[in-house]
């Protein structure tokens, strides 16, 4: 049990997908405009991982090496349609907001990454704990860039006015603002991390 | 192996079925109450079925708008058009636009658009009435930061008195700063409302207005 609770906390802090692996950066810099915006990403991508990685885990010694990938694809899309459809019937103002970025998690290097290079090796249950660090670690790290984000670019954090929008720069709100707030907390993290 | 990705495709498909059969009625649902919101939102208060009752109307470019008239009793109190242009900074712009029996605009909504988050979105509410928000520094330190003040509103104006095009190009209407391009597209698909549901067969305005000569659908480069 300690091992997996390890894998759990590694998946958010020593392998962190986002500001450590440097995976998944299309989503990360796309859809963290707002922190709504990127906590929502995460938690949908955090689902497919989870289920992705758990079906994968089980179905290990049934799938044959050469057709994996196409097998963990065929997985992997299934959980995402089951997303989409499931956000677009019961959450439809998210769905547009986050738009061609929940189809695109099938192609989430992350999503594949840990199916190919952790469940494809581990029991099930170290899979689930691993799907669910990850995937932690993914939330985390979007919600932290959208608040950053919100917060520099319009004064907002959750949608909530901190200060007037006048004095916002709207630089961050763009693309080239998510590549520099993600520059720093890269930056920041790793420094933490070090110590 | 053959047997095993087909085993694992047959397991999707018949998943995703299921999913399927589930979610197509609330997905119809979301839809439609989407639409009907929108239509709410945008005219006097009614108590037909203005989804019932929409009919097409042609523009000039050949293709239609859809137009919902709103009603209480028999009397019409207001139009909503779902207008669209296709000339907004990221394409296609969305919106129901809603008027009045004067032709006033009563309110908007935009349905769908892909304009730059923070620049161009901002047209949801930058052609509403300004709404003075405070934010928290001034409600805790209690003081209030004067805002820059525009006249981007376009409720309770008619294009037909209203040039709704914006101030650069010698209009009435502000444009959102840093998205002249959105602004210019968002006006463009309200013009284009008003000028198909004027010219429709069913409009009776009951509003002394004058559609001036100039056409009011030209937006000038």
């Amino acid at each position: 049990m300690t091992k997996n609770i390890r894998i759990l906390i590694n998946g958010v802090v020593k392998d962190n997908p986002v500001f450590v692996l440097l995976l998944g950066m299309c989503p990360t810099l796309a859809t963290t405009s707002s922190a709504i915006n990127g906590m929502s990403m995460g938690l949908a991508t955090m689902f497919v991982l989870v289920c992705s990685n758990l079906v994968i885990a089980s179905l290990k010694n049934f799938i044959p090496d050469l057709v994996r990938i196409p097998a963990f694809i065929v997985i992997i899309a299934t959980f995402v349609t089951i997303v989409e459809m499931v956000m677009n019937a019961y959450l439809p103002a998210l769905a547009d907001s986050l738009g061609i970025f929940i189809p695109l998690i099938v192609v989430n290097c992350i999503v594949l990454g840990r199916a190919e290079a952790f469940a494809a090796k581990n029991t099930v249950l170290s899979s689930l704990f691993d799907g669910v660090g990850i995937g932690l670690g993914f939330t985390l790290a979007l919600t932290l860039l959208g608040v950053v984000r919100e917060f520099m670019g319009s004064g907002r954090m959750f949608s909530v006015s901190f200060f007037p929008e006048d004095f916002g720069v709207t630089l961050f709100i763009l693309a080239p603002g998510a590549f520099i707030a993600l520059g720093y907390l890269v930056a920041i993290f790793n420094k933490l991390q070090r110590k | 192996m053959l047997l095993s990705l087909l085993f694992i495709c047959l397991l999707a498909a018949g998943l995703l079925a299921k999913v399927n059969d589930m979610t197509e009625k609330p997905i119809s649902d979301a839809k439609a109450l989407k639409l009907e919101e929108a239509i709410k939102n945008v005219v006097p208060p009614f108590d037909n079925n203005p989804v019932n009752e929409s009919y097409k109307v042609a523009t000039e470019k050949g293709d239609s708008l859809i137009v919902y008239p709103a009603k209480k009793g028999d009397d019409v109190v207001g139009f909503a058009v779902n207008s669209y242009s296709d000339d907004g900074f990221a394409g296609n712009i969305q919106v129901m636009v809603g008027f009045d029996t004067q032709d006033n605009v009563v309110n908007y909504a935009v349905l769908a658009h892909a304009e730059t988050p923070g620049l161009g979105s901002q047209m949801v509410d930058w052609f509403k009435p300004q709404v003075q928000e405070l934010s928290l520094i001034e409600k805790i330190f209690g003081f209030e930061i004067k805002k820059t003040e525009t006249k981007s509103s376009i409720i309770g104006k008619s294009p037909g008195t209203t040039n709704f095009s914006v101030s650069k190009d010698g209009g009435d209407i502000d444009a959102i700063s840093a998205s002249t391009i959105t602004s210019r597209a968002f006006l463009e698909a309200v013009n284009k409302a008003y000028a198909a549901y004027t010219q429709s067969e069913n409009y009776t305005s009951t509003g002394a207005t004058i559609v001036p000569e100039e056409d009011a659908t030209e937006i000038k480069e």
